[in-house]
């Protein structure tokens, strides 16, 4: 509350400063002058990034440099102490956007069905009930996905209740989806499988999506770019590019493109861990 | 499918159990008969006084602790909210409710004799001020306990603080408030019991075991004590049927 208070009172024209990463494409989010500490550490001291639009960031890096925390700042879960944050000019409050949490046993509501969790965020809408349910059949149908949503989320398995938790987050045809490690509370089985739901819904959609993840080869394997952060306070310690065609799949992991960026990702991430 | 059969039956083990010993003690005259009398003497009573005076005492009880129970959850459960809602509203009133949840009802019984007189209205107030506190608590801390990220989820789904508080919150502490409901009952019960045996009652299971004992209607004794039980468990069964019904996901 208070962060959107603080940027509301400040411009919201957008910053005349160049780009930072993003190679020449137009950002999507900007974000200017970022700072945050919990206590007496510094978590993020004046940090600047441009986020592009229509591409999936995976955000990697140390233990507690602040991976979540960004998301977190930038979807206004977590008040900033400085700094700006915009998305195409506007304040998030201008925006409509999706969150995805770690924990998606807590975060979707036991009490409705799979189909009313999901159709939720478009009731705070005030969305009309028969578009309501017109809206999610068309998700549904759109995404291809198999799932009895009649089913309450306590009687679906991790990595279905995930899913559904995804499309909680893209019925209201977010403008930038953010994700926080989202498989990290499912086996590897099932991680493996929504690694390829993730990919297809981001092929399928185009949807700005900032992933959060404590897995490299996930976090190289899902994005366009990796946002390889260093220990606090926080700074850009590499925005690496990745090229891999998509779809991509298991071959795409052995091949030397990916490889290299991976090992390069791997030794900027070694460098920082290292720098004490 | 033989175990498994055998498995369904366990529950009745204790019941044959506790009716053999019964039986053999009566039967061996290891206890004074005119202090403990047969189970079929026992049931005998309990079966003819349901159809008769101890039927109505029943009723009497049923309608007071009901009444108790409602009385309590109607003013427990939305205020219990209100301080749920705000931590800082709970803290600083914290030592009150645990203070009075702490003092034995049955102390107050005085008091309520002064302010309602001696009729029903003691009883019910009585046992509703025990049941309040109870209910109270466990609605408070069902809120306060509500999970974070499912706040979280609502909040930046864009949810106002009201549709915070009736969407998820309310929701939340459900399980909590039927532990607080079931409590709160079984609290009532025995302080209408309590209540019937003392203060100048009529009527009332209560009322009936203190004047069978009084009478020395030993059958009639065990068969009030019986229906009492017979009660308390019927209150509780209801309680939890009606949790599992309506709060499905509690425990999931």
């Amino acid at each position: 509350m208070s962060a959107q208070h603080a940027l509301r009172s400040e411009s919201t024209g957008v910053p005349s400063t160049p780009p930072v990463g993003g190679a020449g494409k137009r950002p999507h989010v900007t974000i200017r002058g970022l700072s945050k500490h919990f206590g007496t550490t510094v978590i993020y001291d004046n940090f600047d990034l441009d986020i592009p639009r229509g591409e999936l960031i995976s955000v990697f890096g140390p233990n507690g440099c602040g991976k979540s925390t960004l998301i977190n700042m930038i979807a206004g879960l977590i008040p900033v102490d400085a700094g700006q944050i915009l998305f195409d000019g506007m304040l998030l409050s201008d925006i409509k956007f999706g969150y995805v949490f770690q924990n998606y046993r807590e975060a979707l509501f036991p009490w409705m069905r799979a189909f009313d969790n999901i159709a939720y965020p478009l009731k705070i809408m005030k969305v009309p009930l028969a578009e309501r349910h017109a809206r999610v059949e068309a998700l549904v149908a759109r995404l291809g996905i198999k799932l009895n949503l009649n089913l309450f989320p306590y009687q679906m398995s991790g990595g279905q209740q995930q899913l559904v938790s995804i499309m909680r987050a893209l019925v209201v045809e977010p403008e930038i989806l953010f994700l926080d490690e989202p498989f990290s509370a499912l086996d590897y089985e099932m991680t493996l499988f929504m690694r390829e739901q993730l990919q297809r819904l981001f092929i399928d959609t185009g949807t700005t999506m900032v992933l959060v993840s404590h897995d490299l080869e996930e976090a190289v394997y899902l994005a366009d770019r990796v946002l390889l952060l260093s220990r606090h306070p926080a700074r850009v310690a590499d925005f690496t590019p990745v090229t891999a065609a998509r779809p991509r799949t298991t071959a795409t992991l052995s091949e030397a493109d990916f490889v290299s960026t991976k090992a390069h990702c791997l030794d900027i991430f070694q460098r920082e861990v290292r720098r004490a | 499918m033989n175990t498994k059969r055998f498995e369904g039956l366990l529950p009745i083990v204790g019941v044959v159990g506790l009716l053999a010993i019964w039986s053999v003690a009566t039967a061996a005259r290891w206890v004074d008969p005119v202090l403990l009398p047969s189970p079929i003497a026992t049931f005998k009573a309990l079966w003819s006084g349901m159809h008769g005076v101890l039927g109505f005492d029943f009723v009497k009880t049923v309608y007071r602790t009901v009444m108790a129970t409602l009385i309590a959850a109607v003013i427990a459960i939305p205020l219990g909210i209100v301080l749920g809602s705000s931590e800082r509203l709970y803290r600083s009133l914290e030592f009150v409710i645990d203070f009075f949840r702490s003092t034995p009802a049955s102390a107050m019984f005085p008091l309520f004799l002064v302010l309602f007189g001696v009729g029903d209205e003691t009883k019910i107030s009585v046992a509703a001020f025990g049941a309040i506190l109870v209910i109270l608590f466990n609605v408070a801390y069902g809120v306060m306990n509500a999970r974070k990220t499912r706040l979280l989820a609502a909040k930046v789904m864009g949810a106002s603080r009201m549709r915070v508080l009736f969407d998820v919150m309310l929701l939340e502490s459900l399980p909590q408030t039927f532990v607080g409901l079931r409590n709160g009952v079984s609290l009532a019960l025995v302080i209408i019991v309590v209540a019937e045996m003392f203060i100048g009652s009529q009527d009332g299971l209560g009322h009936s075991v203190f004047e069978a004992q009084q009478l020395f209607d030993m059958p009639r004794m065990y068969a009030a004590i019986f229906a009492a039980g017979a009660l308390g468990y019927a209150l509780n069964l209801l309680f939890l049927t009606v949790e599992r019904r309506f709060v499905h996901w509690s425990g999931k």
